[in-house]
């Protein structure tokens, strides 16, 4: 299986090009990857900073995900969908979630699963592979509707196991759904070694059961990951049906800030290897680097700016107003029901007057 | 001898007792391996009793409970850990189609003794989705019972007996006690049995009845209203939401006469419902007032920063107790 489907490659760790890409990756677009990939990172090392600090709740990091998450989200086109998991906000933002927004969801604050008006971006999906048939339907629909839009959904590895990832290949697969089913295999579910979760020595094989296109990709190689989803997205687009990639990846730290890795791996000495020999930020960087576009300086620039806007969403998140608690009666129902107009009343009530609690 | 121990640990207490004393027993579910479960209910045991009797599953819940189905037919009685109640959902087809129902559509040939057991409940401000409270769904499913503890010691003791039940168990951990107080806890087995309520406390003038994390929430309440009004309750934790223990409710209204039920649950079609319906059919004319209910609102149990708003609190209980006293 593993020869069936190989891992692609058009970067090699050392920055080498295997392929040519030209015609499909524009010097600019190389250094749009990156510029994402590096702001991506730093918004995603704050965020764990500030969950340690208690200014916001458990967090998720994609941290040694970025070139997964960024290559397959710029390969979007401006009208498509996009099914995000609880890791994704890499993906999230490169494709136009606020920073502000993915911070406000993490402190708990319902405000931060809304997309912005212009894009198809869903909030994150935390019930695993739920999402999924999600994608299947909404590209089913545009291919109804005649319009040319496509999905992309994100899942893991573990997300395989599941029921739901099944059955909405095989729809997809039915209806020739434009649909393109990403897994980030970063080698884990929380504790599980993908080893563990599945005989299977590939996810991408498991395209063959439903006649549909697999695809192996080296998950850190950010053009192999833009190159497979473009193409993948284009497929689906012309009517040929849905493709499964599998993003061969690792994530660098803990599965959310309440795990602790070295309950179940050896995690400096595996962290250590993956940052200095695989990662993918560094990768493009010794590419850009030899290419001549990228320098010191302009690196400087890139992550002042990218500091700068990842403050600027912190502040935006902590000055944003308070929630209140009628908040959690709304949008329950296109209206209120009698039950819910009731209870938000008396909820309000005992927030407002807390003096004549008792007597009441 | 006896240990403080906190509920998790002692969760983890009743399973190596009964891997220890029962072949048959065996533990299956998600990170409950190598990383001893997300809340280390399971810390340690895969070291003492090895991968065929505490089992790492690939993430699907449906396999995980439709697998435990097979394994109680066939003679085994598996200990099933979901990693969170809200997630259970996948495995809930299981739980409804089969686990309740085998005994009845075989007419007692096979039975699927097992237990799920499963973190439930807010107030440890967990990601969305972590925190919901539908034990009513459960105790609406014919052939299945279902079971909160709120203490340590009860944790123990009423897991013991949901392993050793005939019949299947939701055995259902408010994640909010998992480490909120330690309490002596024995060694080794004892029981606590099922379908038997708990009295927290003594008094005259109202009922309260609660479980699991509201358990000390109703105390406290109970507690304030005797200091400022004079006015003393019987704090009753139901421990066995089904079947329920009817002679304790029925004596304790009887006696007092007023009522205060309260659950985390969404209000409508909670297990608070039918404690109003039993009373109405067992008591009602020992009543000198309505039924209070003071539960989760009729809303998906919002993210962390209103989970405070939406957790029925010691001044909403007290509000309660007040409404039900001067009516
Ligand atoms: C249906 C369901 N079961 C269990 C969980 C708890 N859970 C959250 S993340 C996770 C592991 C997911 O692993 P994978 O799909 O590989 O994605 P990753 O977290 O590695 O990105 C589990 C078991 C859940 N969220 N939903």
């Amino acid at each position: 299986m593993e020869k069936l489907f190989p891992i692609e490659q058009v970067l090699s760790p050392e920055g080498e090009l295997k392929k040519e890409i030209d015609s499909v990756i524009s010097g600019e677009k190389a250094v749009a990857m990156y510029k994402w990939m590096v702001i991506n990172r730093i918004f995603d090392r704050k965020s764990v900073t500030l969950q340690r600090q208690g200014r916001i709740g458990t967090y998720a990091p994609f941290e040694g995900q970025e070139a997964a998450q960024v290559g397959s989200a710029l390969a979007l086109q401006e009208n498509d969908w996009l099914f995000p998991t609880y890791r994704d906000h890499a993906a999230m933002m490169t494709y136009g979630q606020s920073m502000t927004q993915v911070l406000l969801y993490w402190k708990g604050r319902i405000e931060g699963c809304v997309p912005p008006e212009d894009k198809h971006i869903l909030p994150p999906y935390v019930p695993i592979a739920t999402q999924i048939p999600h994608a299947a339907g909404a590209a089913w629909a545009s291919r109804m509707k005649g319009e040319d839009a496509a999905a992309l959904v994100y899942f893991g590895d573990g997300a395989t196991s599941e029921g739901d990832f099944h059955e909405g290949l095989n729809f997809a697969s039915v209806y020739d759904a434009p649909v393109v089913f990403f897994c980030q295999n970063n080698g884990y579910a929380i504790s599980v070694p993908v080893t563990k979760q599945m005989k299977s020595k590939t996810i991408a094989q498991k395209a063959l059961a439903y006649d549909i296109e697999g695809v192996r990709v080296d998950g850190n190689d950010v053009f192999a990951v833009y190159m497979a989803t473009r193409e993948a997205l284009e497929r689906a687009r012309k009517g040929e049906g849905p493709t499964l990639i599998e993003a061969v990846t690792y994530r660098y730290g803990a599965h959310t800030t309440a795990d602790d890795p070295r309950k179940y791996r050896e995690q400096e000495k595996e962290e250590k290897l993956r940052r200095e020999k695989y990662d993918p930020v560094d990768r493009l960087k010794r590419y850009l680097v030899a290419q001549g576009v990228w320098d010191d300086q302009k690196e400087a620039a890139l992550i002042k700016e990218a500091e700068e806007k990842v403050q600027k969403a912190v502040q935006e998140m902590e000055t944003f107003r308070p929630a209140s608690v009628a908040d959690m009666f709304e949008h329950i129902f296109a209206e209120k029901t009698w039950n819910i107009e009731q209870q938000q009343r008396e909820a309000v009530s005992m927030e407002e007057k807390p003096e004549e609690r008792e007597l009441a | 001898m006896a240990d403080k121990l906190t509920m998790v640990q002692a969760i983890q207490q009743a399973m190596k007792v009964k891997l220890q004393e029962d072949d048959r027993v065996i533990l299956m579910g998600e990170d409950i391996g190598v990383n001893g479960g997300v809340f280390r209910a399971t810390d340690g045991l895969l070291a003492e009793f090895g991968e065929q009797r505490v089992i790492d599953t690939p993430l699907a819940e449906s396999g995980i409970i439709g697998t435990a189905v097979g394994m109680a037919l066939n003679g085994l009685i598996p200990v099933v850990e979901i990693q969170f109640l809200g997630f259970i959902y996948p495995g809930f087809e299981q739980v409804v189609s089969h686990v309740s129902r085998i005994r009845m559509r075989t007419q007692g040939r096979y039975h699927a003794p097992m237990v799920i057991r499963t973190p439930y409940g807010a107030g440890i401000r967990g990601p969305e989705l972590h925190s919901e409270s539908v034990e009513s769904i459960f105790v609406h499913i014919p052939g299945v019972k279902v079971v909160v503890p709120s203490t340590p010691y009860d944790a123990k003791g009423l897991l013991i007996s949901a392993i050793e039940d005939p019949d299947p168990v939701i055995f259902l951990e408010p994640t909010k006690m998992y480490r909120a107080e330690k309490q002596e806890v024995p060694e080794g087995k004892y029981t606590v049995p099922l379908g038997q309520a708990r009295m927290v406390r003594e008094g005259e003038d109202v009922t309260v009845l609660a479980w699991g994390t509201m358990v000390p929430v109703a105390l406290q309440a109970a507690r304030k209203m005797e200091q400022e009004r004079g006015w003393s309750a019987d704090v009753i934790d139901l421990r066995t939401l089904y079947p329920f223990d009817r002679e304790t409710i029925r004596q304790s209204v009887e006696k007092t006469g007023r009522v205060v039920i309260v659950h985390e649950a969404h209000r409508t079609g909670g297990v608070g419902a039918e404690l109003i319906s039993f009373i109405n059919d067992e008591a009602l004319f020992y009543l000198k007032a309505p039924i209070a209910r003071i539960t989760g609102y009729d809303v998906p149990v919002p993210q962390f920063s209103l989970e405070d708003a939406y957790m029925p609190d010691v001044d909403r209980v007290s509000r309660g107790i007040v409404d039900t006293m001067q009516y």
